[in-house]
């Protein structure tokens, strides 16, 4: 993951802006990128596309997916949906919050971790189903997820 | 010939270590230097054995699971390659009775083949729809997939040939194939399984849609949550450009058909088809007010067919078999297959793909082995978020449009999510709620507000604050939600709501909560 570069930002913007619909798969790339989606793009992105800089903003704000500060070095994905709900996700997601000191959709203060919320992963014959730097997790007991947390740290930085 | 080795790709199959029994299973090839290689499918829908491990026998495909790393140099001393018996054996995977008593129509490849492979496709009847297309004029495409009976399978059943002849007769200079792969209800995964483990079916339904309707652009919508899909997906388009399975000349038709995927970005709404379209666009996933249908002003304005993935999935085997195939499974006005998918508190949880008129319990027991936890069933989410909560006593229902509308559920997409005596009904109303007030679009009150509302008021509830009196504002509540909201996510969220309270009191009451 690289940190903010404006000019690289601008490059991507100018090179999707022709698709049809860009908006997304602009946001996308930025995000595949750098992390997240830092407000200083939303004006090339507005002059671009030739829509308001509101309209830009309000996009961004709509999904979940976007991000508005660089996510942890790690990003754990918790599904709190109803299947997994079944198998008892709330009590590990529980015990990963209090583990991490993070709340979903927070960053621990060390900057490791980021703890997300999804609503289902497509998984639900394995719940709890949660999903680490991309990698997908099924039957995600507490010791499952106290293994993925171990195992991240001792990788430490790089992501995936 | 290298004896076939088969260990799936697929996302769940992954998520309980598939790649790792793959890497053993590779280096046990080496070590032992034989002549195998290893082939990465889809998913069988048997989660509960994955990773489940195939070896190509002249008998058939033999079976072991679930796989573990450490048990693989075992699998190979004991005559894995001549399909030996082993601890881990399953025999034959197609005598399996879970595989075995299915109707796979949709699913006939999918963990067959290599998702990847345009020659296993083809040598498994691929492009045989396309083919019989090709020599149909556009009126007698549409006319067949009507006759076929084929509803849209991501929950609304509207009759796809319908929408597709609107499409058909609306004048426009372009028109749209979408694919709405946004399968955001938990306990549903048909559509990243078909899309992982065959990805051509869906790439040759909509080309077929696209041939039917006059469209020369396809989009697939799939959500950002299914990252293996979408690459699974980009990879398969590009093998069947290379092919000249699209673009321009698509299959050799002289007609052009264009296809990409777009990601989704953590939206539920955007399961909803106008809202799924405004965020193709580039917009705010806010829902449209309908009419115009999409069918007329649909995508960039242009009339647009908007189908789920398993049904235009379906469409090639219909074109391929014929309209009366299809139609001859199902019951009543719910013809052809239902991709069943048990999820949850479920011993044997995946994919079952049967006829329509199986009977929740019959799916539940004879397939899903009932719960996972040996624990009594105590409720079935059948159908999503949005799906009501059975009891045990509704159980005999069967699995079809009408019969479920008729007990106030919905099939929607198929999904079953059991839970067991464990659960609070109370809990999952309010949970029903405050996924409604999270994912609202916004755009009508009844839905962005009557979701806080009603978060607030079951809490008040379950504090037993003026229950009586509180109850029945949760009513009214629902009441307006269900008629004046402008689409299905406020319009049914009251279903699980409602259904919780009216079958399971007893966790309203105080008596449990």
């Amino acid at each position: 993951m690289q940190v903010w570069n404006q000019e690289r930002a601008v490059t991507i913007v100018q090179q999707l802006k022709e698709l049809p619909g860009a908006l997304l798969p602009i946001l996308h790339a930025l995000q595949e990128e750098f992390g997240y989606v830092d407000h200083s793009v939303v004006p090339a992105i507005a002059d671009a596309l030739n829509i308001s800089k509101a309209e830009v903003h309000g996009t961004i704000s709509f999904y979940h997916d976007f991000r508005h500060a660089p996510p942890g070095q790690h990003i754990l994905k918790m599904c709190r949906a109803e299947a997994c709900q079944s198998m008892g996700c709330d009590a590990v997601i529980e015990h990963v919050e209090n583990r991490l000191g993070a709340k979903l959709g927070e960053t621990t203060a060390d900057g490791n971790f980021t703890l997300d919320a999804v609503y289902c992963l497509g998984n639900c014959a394995l719940s709890p189903a949660a999903m680490l730097d991309g990698k997908p997790y099924g039957r995600v007991s507490t010791q499952v997820a106290d293994f993925l947390i171990d195992d991240a740290t001792r990788r430490g930085g790089q992501r995936g | 010939m290298s004896v076939k080795i088969f260990i799936p790709c697929d996302m769940a199959a992954l998520s309980v270590g598939a790649d790792a029994v793959a890497k053993a299973v590779e280096r046990e090839i080496q070590e032992r230097r034989l002549d195998a290689v290893v082939v990465r499918n889809g998913s069988r829908g048997m989660f509960w054995l994955e990773p489940l491990l195939e070896v190509e026998t002249p008998k058939g495909r033999v079976a072991y699971g679930p796989m573990t790393p450490d048990a693989v140099p075992s699998l190979f001393e004991a005559g894995l390659l001549d399909g030996k018996q082993h601890a881990l054996c399953l025999g034959l995977t197609e005598e399996i009775p879970y595989l075995k008593n299915q109707e796979r129509l949709t699913f006939a490849r999918c963990g067959i083949v290599d998702p990847l492979s345009l020659s296993d496709y083809i040598s498994r009847d691929g492009y045989k729809g396309l083919q019989n297309a090709l020599k149909m004029s556009a009126e007698k495409i549409v006319e067949e997939v009507t006759n076929s009976g084929l509803r849209g399978r991501g929950g609304a059943g509207f009759p796809t040939g319908i929408k597709w002849n609107t499409v058909l007769k609306a004048q426009g200079s372009q028109k749209y194939i979408v694919c709405n792969a946004d399968e955001g209800d938990s306990g549903t995964f048909a559509d990243r399984m078909i899309m992982e483990g065959d990805p051509f079916v869906l790439i040759e339904g909509m080309t077929i849609a696209g041939f039917a309707v006059g469209a020369t652009q396809g989009y697939i919508y799939c959500r950002s949550e299914y990252p293996h899909a979408v690459k699974t997906l980009r990879r398969a388009i590009s093998i069947a450009y290379e092919n000249g399975y699209l673009g321009d000349n698509a299959a050799g038709s002289g007609k052009t058909f264009d296809l990409e995927v777009r990601m989704g970005a953590g939206a539920y709404i955007c399961g909803e088809e106008t809202s799924l379209l405004e965020s193709l666009e580039g917009r705010r996933g806010q829902i449209r007010p309908k009419p115009p249908l999409p069918a007329i002003e649909g995508l960039f304005g242009k009339p647009t067919v908007v189908n789920n993935v398993i049904s235009l999935a379906t469409v090639p085997i219909i074109l391929d078999k014929g309209a009366d195939h299809y139609k001859n499974f199902g019951m009543g006005r719910s013809r052809g297959t239902l991709t069943i998918q048990l999820a949850g508190n479920i011993k044997y949880g995946g994919l079952v793909e049967k006829a329509f008129g199986l009977t929740l319990r019959q799916a539940i027991y004879d397939f899903g082995g009932g719960t996972a936890t040996g624990k009594n069933l105590r409720a079935v989410q059948v159908g999503g978020p949005l799906g009501a909560y059975f009891p045990e006593k509704l159980l005999d229902t069967p699995l079809d449009y009408e019969a479920f509308a008729a007990k106030k559920g919905l099939v929607g997409h198929g999904g079953v999510v059991v839970f067991d005596e464990t659960v609070n009904l109370a809990k999952q109303a309010r949970f029903a709620m405050e996924f409604c007030a999270e994912e609202s679009c916004g755009k009508c009150t009844p839905c962005r507000i009557g979701s806080t509302r009603g978060v607030e008021t079951i809490d008040r509830i379950i504090k037993n604050e003026d229950r009586t009196k509180n109850l029945e504002v949760l009513n009214d509540l629902c009441e307006v939600m269900l008629d004046g909201s402008l689409c299905a996510l406020g319009g049914l969220t009251p279903y699980p709501v409602l259904s919780a309270v009216e079958h399971f009191p007893e966790d309203f009451h105080g008596t449990t909560a």
